[in-house]
């Protein structure tokens, strides 16, 4: 964009990250994050309220299958749908942000044919509109929280962190899948069975408490788990305060995720070539 | 500014651009082994193609330069390699200033955003700021001549609108360097020529420029100089009125001859649908260096499907664009069009000998419905150089042609008699 000097070469090595250049770019990223929000509810009768509806529906569905037919047990004197909700969020944050990131190479392949930029904005910015649906979303919980007369707690100021973690597990596996996609379509049939998974180890449909302790350090390297379980706690009380092990698997992301940005910058090079 | 740029690609199967785990893994745990067993007779890879080979070029501060040559000469993968949207395999290049590159005109539109919001989008997709959009969205809406459709979603446009929008947005990109590809190509004539215009404003603003182009006409009119390439090579560089010169007489890429190619597809509707356009000589050789003492034969062959009063017409132009004549089928029989019945045709049209300079010319042809429609008009469709150094007017005289007049010279008087008349009037007559 605003480059005095470049110069172009075969680059070998590790090479640089180029964060710098991220930054010179961010009106770029604003943009892609405007143009998926703004695009994601036209033409839609519900809009934005699409962001409630989606984890609502699965909170329904939650409460009905594993809280009624299944008696799963949740925490004493928290309301199901609540308890459930309150996980789904997070969770949906998750999951559509790692989705959004993993493919957002591919989606926009006839622009990384066409136009240089750091390919980096593309997993990030994939993410940005994800995040306008959570607070909308969160914003329902709060609403809920009032429905069933339970107060805010000071635990809620732990929630941008979680959010943080969150987002830092979507970004970290969707940079990786992203690049890997580019190169290996095999990898774009593995997006769905990996969130599938996820979703499963992590304590959405019932509550960690539930898990055996010898299993539960194991259990929680997962960050979701984490975030899921903290937001319970945050929010309505109904999970344990998270522990060292949530603490453990946040300090496990930060490693993978730098070498993760390695291996996206060193597949950025040749990209526009194999996308 | 670029050193022995080079760029391999390796070609096959889907499969095999792309790559799938298994085969990458099972190439990973081979290769120590191949390491061992094939040393010696390593053979060559005979997928491997050198899209871009050994290029080597400097370009001055402000220069114009046109990258011309056959389809699969390597332009396109030359210009991404310079903006960075790949990287090259060997060499290297410095560039000095920022660098705007429109590969393609409307890259990242949305489809379902308004022509507002693509203009910002897209504005920025292509290197502008959030404040350069906002300070030029009047001017680039202006350019568009889109503003009643400012507000509607981009999808509903028809392609000639998008294709407007698109170029403004791209017209008002401003870097110290930019690097254009055949975006030309693309909208309705009056458009293109305000196009035009722009760019050649944006070439003498003293930005540099890279432009690739198919159009000689365009090419020679924008650029100061010129690089051919030739399957990823550099064919030859200098002035460009030069290198279009040679690479027109070496074939040119078929610039003497266009072929309209599908019938449905071709130009033209249902009353008419244009064949194809050729150059022939004297002898009927479809040639693109022809000789100025010889006349020069336009063939335009078209499919007549209704019978309509028709009209088929060419232009002739300069390089520098100027048009020197326009000269119809209808002409001699000095009617406004001639009904014909269905059928092929060909309308031939000789242009005498002695009458153009040597140069490089580019013929428009059209055909119509005189005062009810136009059936099509390709701008520039086929091009073809005049030389022969030893023509009987040499090409130093001021003036677009140099045709070979009739004169007349008569002696009116002896010396000693108009001695005689000295007070008398030299003709009379007048």
């Amino acid at each position: 964009m605003r480059d005095s000097f470049v110069e172009i070469r075969p680059s070998r090595g590790l090479g640089k990250l180029g964060l710098s250049e991220l930054w010179r770019y961010r009106d770029l990223t604003y943009f892609f994050v405007w143009r998926d929000v703004k695009v994601t509810y036209k033409q839609t009768i519900f809009g934005g309220a699409w962001a409630i509806i989606q984890p609502l529906l699965l909170m329904i569905v939650f409460t009905f299958v594993f809280g009624t037919v299944l008696n799963v047990q949740t925490p004493p004197g928290v309301p199901k749908p609540l308890f459930y909700y309150a996980g789904l969020v997070p969770w949906t944050l998750f999951s559509a942000s790692f989705a959004a990131a993993a493919s957002s190479l591919i989606g926009n392949a006839t622009l990384v044919r066409k136009i240089y930029f750091p390919r980096l904005i593309l997993p990030l910015s994939a993410m940005g509109s994800n995040c306008v649906d959570f607070l909308v979303a969160l914003s329902f919980v709060f609403v809920m929280m009032f429905a069933y007369g339970i107060g805010l707690s000071w635990r809620v100021l732990w929630l941008p962190l979680l959010t943080l973690m969150a987002l830092l597990t979507a970004f970290t596996m969707g940079l990786l899948i992203s690049a890997l996609n580019a190169r290996y379509r095999d990898v774009r049939y593995a997006i769905p069975y990996i969130v599938q998974v996820l979703l499963f180890v992590t304590p959405l449909m019932y509550s960690s408490t539930q898990i055996p302790e010898r299993v539960r350090p194991f259990y929680f390297l997962n960050p979701m788990a984490g975030v899921v379980e903290g937001f319970r706690w945050a929010l309505i009380d109904a999970a344990p305060v998270p522990g060292p092990v949530t603490l453990i698997s946040a300090a496990i992301l930060v490693p993978v995720l730098i070498a993760g940005l390695y291996y996206f910058r060193n597949a950025e090079r040749t990209v526009a070539d194999v996308i | 500014m670029s050193e022995g740029l080079s760029k391999l690609y390796r070609l096959g199967t889907g499969a095999h651009m792309y790559g799938r785990l298994t085969e990458s893994l099972s190439n990973g745990l081979k290769a120590p082994f191949r390491m061992v067993f094939r040393r010696g007779h390593e053979q060559p890879i005979e997928e491997d193609l050198w899209a871009v080979k050994d290029v080597s070029f400097e370009v001055e501060d402000g220069e114009a330069v046109g990258i011309i040559g056959r389809n699969g000469a390597g332009k396109t993968t030359l210009l991404k390699l310079l903006s960075r949207i790949t990287e090259p395999t060997e060499g290297r290049a410095v560039l000095r200033g920022s660098v705007g590159s429109l590969l393609e005109v409307g890259t990242g539109f949305h489809p379902e955003l308004t022509g507002r919001e693509n203009v910002y989008l897209n504005g920025a997709i292509i290197g502008m700021t959030r404040s350069d959009i906002n300070r030029r969205f009047n001017e680039i809406v202006e350019f568009s001549e889109m503003a009643r459709f400012l507000d509607t979603p981009v999808k509903r446009y028809s392609s000639g609108m998008q294709v407007r929008l698109a170029f403004a947005v791209a017209a008002h990109l401003e870097p110290e360097i930019l690097i254009v590809d055949e975006v030309l190509a693309v909208g309705d004539a009056a458009f293109q020529r305000k196009c035009l215009g722009k760019m050649g404003e944006v070439a003498n603003q003293g930005r540099t420029v890279l432009f690739v182009s198919h159009n000689m006409s365009v090419v020679s009119r924008l650029c100061d100089r010129g690089l051919w390439m030739e399957g990823g090579r550099v064919a030859m560089q200098g002035p460009m009125e030069n290198v279009v010169r040679e690479y027109l007489a070496s074939g040119g890429g078929e610039a003497a001859r266009y072929d309209a190619g599908d019938p449905a597809a071709a130009p033209g509707n249902d009353v008419i649908r244009l064949r194809g356009v050729r150059i022939r000589d004297g002898d009927g050789r479809a040639v693109s260096s022809l000789d100025a003492r010889r006349p020069i034969f336009v063939e335009i062959e078209y499919v007549v499907l209704q019978p309509r009063p028709l009209r088929t017409a060419l232009r002739v132009a300069s390089a520098e664009g100027v048009i020197l004549f326009t000269s119809t089928d209808a002409d001699e029989e000095d009617r406004v069009g001639v009904d014909r019945p269905p059928g092929v045709y060909v309308s031939r049209c000789e242009i005498p000998a002695n009458l153009l300079k040597r140069g490089m010319y580019f013929i428009t042809v059209s055909s119509s419905i005189p005062r009810v429609m136009v059936n099509f008009v390709l701008d520039n469709v086929v091009s073809f150089s005049v030389d022969q150094a030893e023509a009987v007017l040499d090409d130093n005289r001021v003036g677009l042609i140099a045709p070979s007049l009739a004169w007349e010279i008569e002696r009116t008087a002896r010396v000693d008699e108009q001695m005689a008349l000295r007070d008398a009037p030299l003709a009379q007559g007048e």
